[in-house]
């Protein structure tokens, strides 16, 4: 499953994309869950009772700002999460 | 100085356009009495709140109506309205499944599940196994899921930070307009020619933008299109995100105004497919189905 945690608003598309496929039986031992350093990722059992990785609910609606630190407008090369992420189950849309 | 007073006109009373039907039904072909297994879904939303009892698997009643202040009196509100229905007590249900925003409110349930994996169970049974592509336009949050034959979601998103493509815009505009809500669809129809969305992407800009368009002759039909067109555009963006697939189906309050549905289905080059459920009670009925399972589980 991909789930998308995040929004859309007059400024643009914020979501955080989670491929649960690859989440499940996670190799990178939870790597993101230290990785962000706002701390946004958290595990929880979902409806089909498959342990895997999420957006915490009260940052799925300041994405843009919360990620601002990771993201200088001088540019970037890589993301602490994704990097972090070995399975490739991390990907941001903006 | 002898001024006559006169007392003030009372106000009139004030109608509420934005107000939506409430209903209660329950299937009289069938008897819940000889059923082996009875489920229950409840979703409490943010704008209504839908009961739906399922008996061995398939739908047998349920009450849809506005949530109150309060997330677990409407939870039971909900249920006792369907039970009053059919002579049923809470004691004859074997499972209840909470969905919704206030899903960890309702006392009585047994289980909680989001109303994503609901929407998907729902609209699976509601409008078969070919359902893949789902948008559910809810009181104040909008969602798009795909889901595979079983009703699995396998690809979602949701847009709950604004209003703009929501029931609680549309009931807006109905308010602003003084045209019940459930004619607004129709009404958007009857104009001479296309209009332009409404270009603004927030509920009360759109509301001042709406204003301004009256102000500038505009007849309410043509304002009501231009909003109808603006939440079109809207959810089609949402959709595009993830995709869309044949087997496209509707859920939510706004699937009943064919002035944004027809809009969609313009954009998308798709038509959406067809149910005779009510279209507002998908996620609790996804709810009672997800309980049914359990129950089964449990008693197998």
């Amino acid at each position: 499953m991909i789930a998308n945690y995040g929004y859309k608003d007059g400024s643009g598309e914020y979501y955080i994309s989670i491929d649960t496929d690859k989440c499940i039986g996670c190799t990178a031992d939870r790597a993101c869950l230290t990785a962000c350093p706002k701390q946004m990722f958290e595990i929880i059992t979902d409806d089909y009772d498959d342990e895997v990785a999420w957006i915490k609910k009260p940052n799925c609606r300041t994405l843009a700002y919360d990620c601002a630190d990771c993201k200088p407008s001088g540019g970037y090369t890589s993301l602490p999460c994704m990097t972090a992420c070995t399975p490739g189950a991390i990907k941001h849309s903006w | 100085m002898n001024a006559e007073v006169t007392a003030a006109p009372t106000a009139p009373e004030k109608k509420e356009f934005w107000r939506w039907q409430e209903n209660v039904w329950v299937d009289e072909t069938k008897d819940w009495k000889t059923a082996k297994i009875i489920t229950c879904g409840i979703d409490v939303g943010s704008v209504s709140s839908q009961a739906v009892l399922v008996v061995d698997g398939e739908l047998y009643g349920y009450n849809s109506m506005r949530t109150g202040n309060n997330s677990p009196d409407s939870a039971k509100n909900a249920l006792q309205g369907v039970m009053d229905k059919c002579g049923m007590k809470l004691e004859d249900i074997h499972f209840v499944v909470g969905t919704g925003y206030g899903r960890v409110n309702v006392p009585f349930a047994h289980k909680a599940i989001t109303e994503i994996a609901c929407h998907a169970r729902g609209a699976n049974y509601m409008g078969g196994n070919g359902v893949r592509t789902i948008l559910d336009m809810g009181g104040q949050d909008c969602k798009a899921i795909h889901c595979d034959e079983k009703g699995k979601v396998t690809n979602f998103l949701m847009n709950d930070k604004c209003a703009a493509g929501t029931g609680r815009g549309m009931e807006v505009i109905s308010d602003l307009m003084q045209i019940p809500i459930a004619e607004l669809g129709p009404r958007s129809f009857d104009i001479d020619s296309d209009v332009e969305a409404v270009s603004s992407v927030c509920v009360v800009f759109a509301k001042s933008e709406a204003l301004g368009l009256l102000k500038a002759g505009y007849t309410k039909n043509k304002v009501i299109a231009a909003y109808c067109q603006a939440m079109a555009e809207r959810v089609v963006s949402l959709l595009e995100r993830i995709g869309v697939e044949e087997g496209f189906f509707i859920t939510g309050g706004i699937a009943k105004n064919p002035g944004v549905v027809k809009r969609i289905e313009k954009l998308l080059g798709i038509k959406a497919m067809d149910t005779k459920i009510d279209s507002q009670i998908a996620g609790a009925l996804g709810a009672a189905l997800f309980g049914y399972t359990l129950q089964a589980k449990k008693a197998a």
